[in-house]
């Protein structure tokens, strides 16, 4: 099953967040690596969005979207900084 | 909400579609739109389209490739008529994008439909008269497969180069025999890494991952190659 | 509800009475999947029960040797796609569990690649669920869970879970991957428990 880049969560992420999380870089819990969350791999399970780290692959966050809510795990991210 | 007011044939499988949108105040090259279809059963399907357009007027124009097993695409290229209303969200993503300010030389790399956030940032170049040196390398599978290929012809000149490459089918007499795109390739007509060329490469998953894979083979550093796999059906 | 999209369909799909709420009916098999599909050989290939005493553990040659048999069944993904009449090929859970002795009764299946989910035991015995290795008639494909997944078709599909590498025998019903990004806990179709 091949993955699409962060940068397609812009949309999705939009109706969450007023800033555009996809140019954010975030600190992989698992390995430490820093990056921009546009060059995440998304697994896009209808289901719910799985976005693992392009360095280790561990699942940096999930995001589930039901009628009632929108679910958004951000464990396995351990600091963001988002541009002014 | 945006009103489809052309269309136009690109490719056997694939169109350009322009549309109205009223309210849209515009938006940087590379950005894409995310299209949502609603049957009449309440059923919807959403799909991210780049837009080939990078202007401040309220038309905004994709270019979707018919995929066999597709959902939308065989819709939005077969069925979309003139008068048609389709709904967007957007525009969207700041990172796979291009603004006329900068001006670090740049290098595109596009696999078919792959193509059109690229145009997008190759048309903004040439409206603002960037100096930045623009090089695109376009790969299809023929000649016939690509999308926009007069409008990139046309706009070649001092700051633009652009390179074609032919997977299956080249034109009779053209230098370099049919083949997937190579390291040999890359290192020939890619912008080199001592240049610390900006470079976007788009296109389907496999393209995009074989040519990030290359270059930095070649010495690009990673973050300077910005990529977007295009997915869905 | 958005805007029609005139002349707009669809993948096929027909609503049908005698599926559970919510659900169309399909002839495709989508793929889903929350990460990379591992790469597996069934010789480097074992499966585990873990329970409160010890582990058991079975090869390939060794699960198979327990006895396989044929599946007839629907299934239900909780994406709303249904597909009836699906045949399928392993080793029955009760086959396993008779190798097996634990007071416990919870499990979380864990697959090759990370993925959990959890299910109480007594949805996995009584001719309920199986560990499957053919999917009509051919092995199955990596892409929906080959060389084995585990099989538990009354319950929603992300509750069989491909590329299945062992269950942990568990005290409580702990949520596995689905489980805490909000999915149900138990996962009944006919009851249309998605979410909680």
């Amino acid at each position: 099953m091949s993955h699409v880049d962060g940068n397609s969560l812009a949309g999705p992420l939009s109706e969450l967040f007023r800033f555009d999380l996809t140019t954010t870089s975030g600190e992989c819990r698992h390995c430490g690596d820093v990056t921009v969350l546009a060059r995440a791999m998304v697994y896009p399970d209808p289901s719910g969005y799985v976005v693992r780290c392009c360095a280790c692959g561990d699942v940096l966050l999930t995001i589930v979207t039901t009628e009632k809510r929108t679910w958004l795990d951000l464990s396995g991210i351990s600091g963001l900084q988002i541009p002014t | 909400m945006g009103t489809v007011v052309e269309t136009k044939t690109e490719t056997p499988s694939g169109r350009s579609i322009v549309f109205e949108v009223p309210g849209w105040t515009g938006n940087v090259a590379g950005q894409h739109v995310d299209v949502r279809l609603s049957a009449p059963d309440g059923y919807q399907a959403v799909r991210s389209y780049s837009i080939a357009s990078a202007d401040s007027t309220e038309r905004v124009q994709l270019a979707v490739d018919k995929l066999p097993d597709g959902e939308v695409s065989p819709y939005l290229v077969d069925d979309l008529q003139v008068g048609d209303q389709v709904e967007f969200r957007g525009p969207l993503g700041g990172w796979f994008v291009w603004r006329p300010t900068e001006t670090q030389p740049v290098q595109l790399i596009g696999g078919g439909s792959g193509i059109v956030p690229l145009v997008a940032m190759i048309r903004a170049h040439a409206a603002a008269a960037s100096t930045a040196h623009f090089k695109l390398l376009y790969s299809v599978r023929k000649p016939a497969d690509a999308f926009f290929a007069d409008e990139l012809n046309s706009l070649v000149g001092p700051n633009f180069e652009l390179d074609w490459l032919y997977t299956r089918e080249a034109p009779d007499g053209w230098p370099r025999p049919a083949g997937r795109i190579t390291q040999d390739d890359l290192a020939r007509l890619a912008i080199p890494s001592t240049d610390s060329p900006g470079v976007f490469v788009c296109g389907p998953t496999g393209f995009v991952e074989t040519v990030a894979t290359h270059l930095v083979a070649l010495g690009h550093d990673p973050i300077a190659v910005k990529t977007e796999r295009f997915g869905g059906a | 509800m958005g805007i029609i999209s005139r002349g707009f369909s669809g993948r096929s799909r027909e609503h049908n009475p005698d599926l559970p709420p919510g659900q169309y009916l399909t002839d495709d098999f989508p793929v889903l999947s929350a990460g990379p599909t591992p790469d597996l050989d069934t010789t480097d290939w074992t499966f585990t029960v873990q329970t409160e005493s010890g582990a058991t553990q079975w090869n390939w040659d060794e699960l198979h040797a327990l006895g396989t048999e044929e599946v007839h069944t629907d299934i239900h993904c909780v994406t709303r796609w249904s597909k009836l009449a699906t045949t399928w090929k392993g080793i029955p859970l009760d086959a396993i569990f008779d190798k097996v002795e634990t007071e416990r009764e919870f499990v979380m299946e864990y697959s090759y690649g990370g993925y959990t989910t959890n299910v109480p035991l007594e949805d996995l015995l009584d001719g309920k669920a199986w560990i499957v290795s053919e999917f009509d008639g051919e092995p199955l494909d990596p892409e929906h869970g080959g060389p084995a997944r585990l099989l538990v078709p009354h319950l929603y599909f992300w509750k069989s879970a491909k590329w299945i590498r062992g269950l942990i025998m568990q005290d409580d019903d702990e949520p596995g991957f689905w489980e805490q990004n909000g999915y149900h806990i138990y996962g009944d179709p006919w009851k249309e428990q998605r979410y909680w």
